[in-house]
């Protein structure tokens, strides 16, 4: 083989993948728009869509881009494309994209912080209105307390398994460790379920609970993929996957559940704790 | 593996074609993809705006009939002014040339092409996220183009909402076309931040053996910066536009007040992305006019370090100075005193810029080839948009100004100005590199004439119709305004021509102009490593990574 490359960094062979995963992308927010419109005709009225279902086939080829790209990743990285150098570059881009994800929480807790301290009236500007008038809000002392200790615990479980995995290499406690954190996970997205569903506000019409099903959503969302991301490390443990040298998406998984944690530990001082002082 | 293909130049190239342009984790090959999308959906919002100024270019509504939209004029009895027709043909033309044209260009082509050659790294850090970067930039530009095409208010096509989709004008637009634009937005905001995720990575993680990060060329740190700002600013803009989204959908009141909510939130946090923008828009152009000026002056840019921190302070400013855009919503005194302060700190590393591309240039010895006009018209445009930004920053002034067309020769003068001379700029320096073949330098200078001479007979008489009180965002105007606003679309025409053949000189180059085999075909002051390779690089460069020699001409900063 020509082999002429003299450095350390990855040189891909062309892949499919991002071309595929942008068509379904296209297709799934095309679709998303003909599910919220009720009915879309295109190409000169020939064709009349309707229902979720351009959306959902949208949604699963994102899937299964995801799948087939990040198999192939792995399989690289296995092969032992991901010299030291590529390892750090890919820590780099894991950082970076949790520095965008706190940004998009930037957005909710702008508007959260603003009607929390500005609330509207009818006097607005000149005057401020009353925060969560007459809105029967959650005792932060109760199920959310303990939501945080239980996404707490699946921090310090998350963080257990990591130092098994580092300083041990202690199989059995990386399994144990990461069993527990993705069960707790679980627990918080059922807990937080159950407090929706006990909800006196709805998303729609009020302020109060626009903001709070935003943020709170938006974690929840965060929650069901690190869920599934340290999941999927489980059974990348169980393969033999990971070493005490190379284990980067342990590592990414890791930071982002503790991403995912502190997050929640701002909604819950903000949302939960200050917002119930603040209001009306 | 990749690395396994077969190199040297002797070689064809081997990759078929859907190969090479469709699953491509070249960073070239995306840069041009980037490059060539960039213009064509370029010339589309050119045409939106041609159409626009050919209706403003007598008084009475002449071509945008509600009996159809009009090639030629028609008479004012017979055609009923189409307004939803107007506003749809602004919202495209802000939105397809700050999301889909100028980014795309200046960020992504440029960025993807040279900021790796520049610090000598043999492609990104992540050469296949890098193309779904440019795929969701195409499925992004096709969202768009489906919005215009589909049913929106007034019962008719497209969204007429202004770029920046101030609720309630865009929560209450009718029909689906605003949701199809807010996932354009989407759409175009994961792939630049996907591109900034690896710009960064590139940047910080493959510099060549002995480049510190005070030695990397300015574009490279241009590029750089711009990074940053889409990383921090683009999920704000994201966030804006999901509230925009529920509330059109699923009845939130983010910003509807008879729920709660305060449309004011979504300007500020719009424009909390919006200042970034302008930045992300003009910076990697900052970094193409340095190279450009210190080559033809022969002589190295004046100041590299100055230069670099200007690039750091402006972007970091940029984050704190948004609600100068909104002097009018009835912020407290105390807020607009601060936002003013503020923007006007901003010049202070501006102007260290333009001082330093004028020393540069300051007993250089210059040659007026085509890129050399182009970044020196840069200078001058971008300088007449910067005073005129002072002044529209002084709050009292901006209480006569705002919304005027006077606010619209400014962010031309620097950004269809600006940027787009630093495109142009960066264009005809770099063809020669891209393509191995040279631009025929009459035509080159010809167009940069016509379209130095256009876009300031459209846009400088912009400012007297502003300080009479013309509104902008109008399809009409009373008889008062019709002398400057004939000339304007005259300057319009001239520059829609010489954009034309702008298009014609670069397809001539690409097929038929004439050889450039050297590596460098301008001189010894266009040091940097892009120029050490051949014309065009091979599809893998610096498989052998450069030696220090290769680009540290100049001594330690």
């Amino acid at each position: 083989m020509a082999h002429a490359k003299n450095h350390d960094y990855h040189i891909l062979n062309p892949s499919v993948w991002p071309f595929l995963g942008a068509v379904f992308g296209f297709v799934m927010l095309f679709g998303a728009v003909v599910w919220m419109a009720g009915e879309v005709t295109i190409l000169w009225q020939a064709i009349t869509l309707g229902g979720p279902w351009l959306f959902l086939i949208g949604f699963v080829g994102v899937l299964y881009t995801m799948f087939g790209w990040w198999s192939e990743t792995i399989a690289e990285n296995q092969v032992g494309d991901h010299t030291p150098v590529v390892l750090i570059g890919l820590r780099y881009g894991f950082i970076l994209f949790i520095m965008s994800e706190v940004m998009f929480f930037f957005a909710w807790f702008w508007s959260f912080f603003k009607h929390a301290m500005y609330p509207m009236g009818p006097q607005s500007p000149a005057i401020d209105g009353q925060f969560a008038a007459g809105v029967e809000l959650f005792d932060p002392w109760h199920l959310p307390l303990i939501n945080t200790l239980i996404l707490l615990c699946s921090g310090a479980a998350a963080t257990w398994a990591h130092h098994a995995l580092v300083h041990e290499n202690n199989r059995k406690d990386i399994k144990s460790g990461l069993t527990i954190a993705i069960l707790l996970g679980l627990i918080f997205t059922v807990f937080q379920a159950y407090e929706y569903s006990h909800a006196a506000f709805g998303f729609s019409g009020n302020i109060y609970g626009a903001n709070f099903f935003m943020a709170t959503g938006f974690h929840g969302a965060h929650v069901i993929i690190g869920t599934i991301f340290l999941f999927i490390c489980l059974l990348r443990t169980l393969r033999g996957h990971f070493t005490p040298e190379n284990h980067l998406g342990f590592e990414a998984a890791a930071w982002y559940w503790h991403f995912v944690d502190v997050v929640w530990l701002f909604l819950f001082a903000a949302v939960y704790v200050w917002g119930n002082s603040m209001a009306g | 593996m990749a690395d396994a293909a077969i190199h040297g130049h002797e070689h064809e190239d081997n990759r078929g074609f859907f190969t090479r342009w469709f699953m491509s984790t070249n960073h070239k090959d995306i840069g041009i993809l980037y490059l060539i999308v960039s213009a064509l959906v370029g010339l589309v919002s050119v045409m939106f705006t041609v159409y626009m100024r050919l209706e403003l270019m007598e008084p009475g509504v002449q071509y945008m009939c509600a009996e159809g939209a009009r090639l030629f004029a028609t008479e004012v009895a017979n055609c009923t002014p189409n307004g939803h027709l107007w506003n749809v043909l602004i919202t495209g033309h802000g939105i397809l040339m700050m999301f889909f044209v100028v980014i795309p260009a200046l960020f992504g082509g440029f960025g993807n092409y040279f900021m790796p050659l520049q610090i000598g790294a043999p492609d990104m850090a992540f050469p296949r996220m890098n193309n779904l970067s440019f795929w969701l930039y195409v499925a992004g530009t096709s969202l768009a183009i489906a919005s215009v095409f589909s049913p929106g208010g007034n019962g008719q096509l497209g969204s007429g909402v202004g770029w920046v989709l101030y609720p309630p004008l865009s929560t209450t637009e009718g029909g689906y076309s605003m949701d199809l634009a807010i996932f354009a937005v989407h759409v175009s905001g994961a792939s630049s931040i996907l591109g900034a995720i690896n710009i960064i990575t590139t940047f910080l993680n493959m510099r060549a053996p002995g480049m510190t990060l005070f030695k990397v060329p300015l574009f490279a740190w241009s590029i750089f910066i711009t990074a940053w700002l889409i990383l921090l600013s683009l999920p704000v803009l994201a966030g804006a536009i999901t509230m925009l989204l529920t509330d059109r959908n699923f009845g939130t009141t983010f910003f509807d007040p008879s729920g709660g909510g305060d449309p004011i939130l979504y300007q500020h946090i719009l424009w909390f992305f919006g200042h970034p923008e302008v930045y992300i828009v003009v910076l990697p152009g900052f970094g193409i006019a340095s190279h450009v000026i210190a080559t033809f002056s022969r002589k190295p840019v004046f100041g590299y370090l100055p230069m670099v921190w200007a690039l750091i302070a402006i972007g970091a400013l940029g984050f704190v100075v948004w609600a100068h855009h909104m002097y009018t919503v009835g912020m407290s005194l105390t807020q607009q005193s601060y936002f003013m302060l503020a923007t006007m700190v901003i010049a202070v590393p501006t102007g260290v810029k333009i001082f330093s591309w004028i020393a540069t240039m300051w007993g250089g010895s210059i040659e007026f080839k085509t890129p050399m006009l182009f970044a020196m018209g840069f200078v001058f445009l971008f300088t007449v948009g910067g005073v005129t930004g002072i002044v529209l920053s002084q709050a009292a002034i901006d209480r006569a100004y705002h919304d005027t067309y006077y606010v619209v020769a400014h962010f031309h003068y620097t950004m269809s100005m600006g940027a787009a001379f630093t495109i142009f700029a960066g264009v005809y320096f770099y063809l020669p590199k891209m393509t191995g073949r040279m631009y025929s330098e009459t035509l080159g200078k010809l167009h940069f004439w016509m379209f130095f001479i256009g876009v300031n007979i459209t846009f400088f008489p912009q400012h007297f119709l502003g300080r009479q009180g013309m509104p902008r965002r109008y399809i009409d105007y009373p008889e008062a305004f019709a002398t400057w606003n004939y000339v304007s679309s005259w300057g319009a025409m001239l520059s829609f021509a010489s954009f034309l053949l702008f298009f014609g000189i670069v397809i001539y180059t690409v097929f038929a102009g004439a050889r450039e085999t050297r590596k460098n075909p301008w001189n010894e002051y266009a040091d940097t490593l892009e120029w050490t390779l051949p014309s065009p690089p091979p599809e893998h460069t610096f498989e052998q990574l450069p030696k220090r020699e290769d680009w540290d001409k100049q001594p330690a900063h």
